[in-house]
């Protein structure tokens, strides 16, 4: 045998041990996709019981297949970034704060789903066909309602009262650049102060506001009801988190919403533009819509369904109270200004 | 057949490896970031180095990585000399214990540093929180076990009988320190530390987490740019700024690790404590209650319940698959997570004997000399770049066949060995170095072939480290999040995906049940680096 010939042979032999070494165990089951396979992406927070997930697959002869990626704006790039040839059929996940970068991008598909009672209220203007809402809830400033009564203190009830010098030290809220809450939390001030929002966040500052990275950092590490002993009474959090925050006898929240201070949040699912199975993913969205899915939506997922016709959970309709009027920044305004104000309010918190 | 051709043809297979899973990903990320909208656009690269910003990241980065870097090898190199090289009860179980921080999830991490630093911590008094030392503090918890372990098998490995003759001919500790000690261990320590300086220089989680929002790292900023901005030019700006790193650091350390003294092999037995250890055990002491502080934190976290001590928490997550919310049971998620580093492992096993067994051929031309050195160098580029930058080159990259692979389920495995591999080659170099030559080139004059030379010489040395090597892969890949995160992934999650979804959902008791999650990353990785510390240790092991 030619010597040369010997040697690709070695080096073709490696790449195949190689390849194999691999294959112990994890196996690649992804690669013999069926026709009725309906690849569902989402982001890490979805979650919908599993008997659910079974009974539609069964019903409609469908397999679900589930794939999750980071957080909303993972998910957002990752559909930009792949749109000319997607990985998937559906999304869901995508929100209002980052729809735009989305749709300007083409990446979804019209579909037909008949929307539930409710749902309207949610739609995009200019994309009524290609994203249907699924859930909502608004992020708000929440207080310990027995820190204040302990300190006889009145309670803060408006963006402005965070500003207040007797609040000083007490507000904690997770990055606008980090975090989804967050960012939202940046949206209500440039919807509640126009022009002069980044004047607010330096007068935030000054009075001693505190930012984490993430909301569970600010939730439970710094704020008074999180559980570890934080020492700051006023965190940026839902308008349902009162209901987990209830007193021994569950006969009351020790935490409250200030309702004055919300941005609503609503989660969307679409047809991917290049899905292989069309039909299959707008299943999907009606399974998402359906009333068994949204009733499961308030314990699976911390959020309210879109549906007006399914009942809460008890804590819910007790101590989760929405908001009737909230601080909204169209999802084309926020894709417009997304970048410079992000860089502004980097500016302005990092001084 | 030249000898060179030889070696090149046996460097195709991990480099084809390499090419394929990172360098072509990699690659086409940059692709988006100099030709957006497909117009070469190298002006709007360059634009980003003008930003303040920009710069005061990179010094950032820098500052941070090399303060960790001096500290981690200050605290390391005497804690492995005592771990490794003397006898008392429990050093395995301290040895281990020293493993678990590297391993664990940045989350839970960042979390455990924050129950003790903020406010209202044990140790909130200090006023670190938010500050860089508490960023360097956290990597220099994360990154020790590097140190403390490939130093540490460098000791172990050593040819005690040069000290010895040293000292038979008149040389004092210090003349025996310097002369011998030091150049037998140098190229560990540099190995050792220039893997450090990569891992602190590419710190994600922890910086986010500690950081706040006054520090930013290289990393942390691609990973800003990408995801919230949207900006692939500033990303392919940064990512070609940590290349650059990785190559500084290459070349600095290959300079270090080629200046050492001529060994040969004897295994060394531990000596008793002697009094003179005293300032290596303040070391060690000091290293250990750096790592103790934020475990003892999520362990009182995890086994406190309504004021007394419970495994509740640990009942809980049991079955946790019952609550809505989580969807997957603690048994569940630790079994994908040792199914998926079972894969890991063999594939940074595999490809790290391989590779580490080729570049310490001895070169013999000029030639032969740059080949495996550039295949040595190569191999550590992965530690450098950014997850993100990784996670999204996967993406566009891996999407037509033959490497159809960005859904496949192999791909967690892939990237998680990815980061294992150059921790292997790293663990096994020092070693297979210092054989003597001599050794080799007599097998050879009594007529071996190279394969021979491998399986008599090379291979019987190198058991030992590498039931260690993979022990340590095997517990990277359980405690791996970042490029995981990056992945789409079946709906399976991993233990350390678990720890995430728990951590950032409301609700009572989730993050003591986080907590009690890591603990049970760190059990698990404890014993298995136990178990393959023991195994080769009674000669379970054999070649």
């Amino acid at each position: 045998m030619n010597s040369a010939w010997k040697y690709i042979g070695v080096a073709c032999a490696s790449v195949a041990l190689i390849a194999t070494a691999g294959c112990s165990t994890g196996g690649d089951k992804s690669s013999d996709k069926a026709s009725n396979d309906v690849v569902l992406l989402t982001h890490d927070s979805y979650a919908v019981p599993k008997e659910l997930v079974k009974e539609f697959e069964k019903e409609n002869n469908i397999k679900l297949v589930h794939r999750a990626v980071g957080d909303a704006g993972s998910l957002t790039n990752r559909l930009v970034l792949t749109k000319d040839d997607p990985t998937g059929d559906v999304v869901f996940g995508v929100d209002n704060t980052f729809a735009s970068r989305a749709l300007d991008e083409g990446v979804f598909a019209s579909n037909d789903v008949t929307l539930p009672l409710g749902a309207e209220g949610y739609l995009i203007t200019g994309a009524e066909k290609k994203l249907a809402p699924i859930n909502t809830a608004s992020v708000c400033v929440n207080i310990d309602k027995t820190w204040f009564a302990d300190k006889k203190l009145a309670e803060p009830k408006t963006l402005e009262d965070l500003t207040d010098v007797k609040y000083r030290d007490l507000f904690v809220a997770p990055s606008a650049t980090t975090s989804s809450p967050g960012l939202a939390f940046m949206l209500t001030t440039t919807a509640a102060f126009g022009d002069d929002w980044p004047q607010y966040w330096e007068r935030l500052m000054a009075n001693g506001a505190k930012l984490t990275s993430g909301w569970s950092d600010a939730y439970y590490v710094e704020f008074t009801q999180g559980g570890e002993k934080g020492k700051r009474p006023i965190v940026l959090s839902y308008d349902t988190s009162p209901a987990f925050t209830l007193n021994d006898e569950g006969t009351e929240s020790t935490t409250a919403a200030l309702l004055d201070t919300c941005f609503r949040q609503v989660e969307y699912a679409g047809v991917l533009k290049g899905a292989k199975n069309p039909e299959g993913a707008a299943k999907v969205i009606e399974f998402l819509l359906s009333e068994e899915v949204q009733a499961a939506i308030p314990d699976s997922m911390y959020v309210f369904g879109v549906r007006d016709d399914v009942e809460l959970p008890e804590a819910w309709a007790k101590f989760a109270v929405q908001p009737t009027k909230t601080f909204d920044v169209t999802p084309d305004e926020i894709a417009k200004n997304r970048s410079d104000w992000l860089k502004t309010w980097t500016d302005v918190t990092s001084k | 057949m030249k000898r060179i051709a030889v070696l090149a043809a046996w460097s195709i297979a991990p480099v084809v490896v390499l090419i394929a899973f990172f360098i072509v990903p990699v690659g086409a990320m940059l692709v988006q970031g100099f030709w957006p909208a497909g117009r070469f656009d190298p002006a709007g690269v360059a634009e980003v180095f003008t930003r303040p910003r920009t710069l005061r990241v990179i010094g950032f980065t820098v500052w941070s990585a090399g303060l960790t870097t001096v500290i981690t090898v200050a605290l390391g190199v005497p804690s492995a000399r005592l771990l490794y090289g003397t006898l008392w009860p429990g050093r395995r179980t301290v040895a281990a214990l020293f493993l678990v921080p590297f391993v664990l999830p940045t989350v839970v991490v960042g979390v455990a540093f924050r129950l003790l630093l903020s406010e209202s911590g044990l140790f909130g008094f200090l006023g670190l929180d938010g500050s860089a030392t508490a960023i360097v503090l956290a990597m220099v918890f994360f990154n020790i076990s590097v140190v403390v372990r490939i130093v540490g098998i460098a000791w172990e490995n050593r040819d005690p009988r040069l000290a010895e003759a040293a000292a038979t001919l008149g040389a004092n500790r210090l003349q025996v320190f310097r002369t011998v000690t030091v150049p037998t261990l140098a190229p560990a320590v540099a190995a050792a530390a220039s893997v450090v300086f990569l891992f602190a220089a590419t710190a994600f989680g922890v910086v986010l987490t500690l950081g706040g929002l006054r520090y930013s790292t290289v990393e942390t900023e691609i990973y800003l740019l990408t995801v919230t901005h949207l900006d692939l030019q500033g990303a392919a700006a940064l990512s070609i700024v940590q290349l650059l790193i990785v190559v500084i650091l290459m070349v600095a350390s290959a300079r270090v690790g080629r200046s050492r003294a001529p060994k040969s092999r004897v295994r060394v037995s531990p000596r008793p404590v002697h009094w003179r250890d005293a300032p290596a055990a303040a070391c060690l002491v000091a290293a250990f209650a750096l790592i103790a502080a934020p475990l003892l934190a999520l362990t009182t976290r995890a086994v406190r319940f309504e004021g007394t001590w419970s495994l509740e928490y640990f009942r809980r997550l049991a079955a946790a698959d019952e609550d809505p919310s989580i969807g997957v049971s603690l048994g569940e998620a630790l079994s994908t997570s040792v199914r998926v580093a079972i894969d890991a492992t063999l594939l940074a096993v595999v490809l790290g004997l391989w590779i580490a067994l080729l570049v310490t051929r001895r070169p013999r031309t000029s030639g032969e000399r740059r080949l495996l050195g550039g295949i040595d160098a190569m191999f550590i580029l992965p530690l450098g770049v950014s997850a993100v930058t990784l996670g999204f080159g996967f993406l566009i990259a891996l999407n037509r066949p033959p490497l159809d692979f960005r859904d496949s389920g192999l791909l967690v495995p892939i990237a998680q060995a990815l980061v294992a591999l150059p921790l292997v080659v790293r663990t096994l170099t020092p070693v297979l170095r210092g054989i003597d030559e001599r050794l080799r080139e007599a097998a050879t004059s009594l007529g071996a072939s190279p394969r021979q030379v491998i399986a008599t010489i090379d291979l019987p040395r190198v058991g030992r480290p590498l039931v260690a090597a993979a022990g340590f892969a095997f517990a990277v890949s359980m405690g791996e999040f970042g490029a995981t995160s990056f992945i789409a992934r079946a709906d399976s999650p991993t233990l350390p995906l678990l720890i995430y979804r728990l951590i950032g959902r409301p609700g009572e008791g989730h993050l003591a049940m986080a907590a009690a999650a890591a603990l049970v990353l760190a059990l698990v990785i404890m014993v298995v680096v136990v178990v393959t510390d023991r195994a080769h240790e009674r000669g379970v092991v054999q070649w």
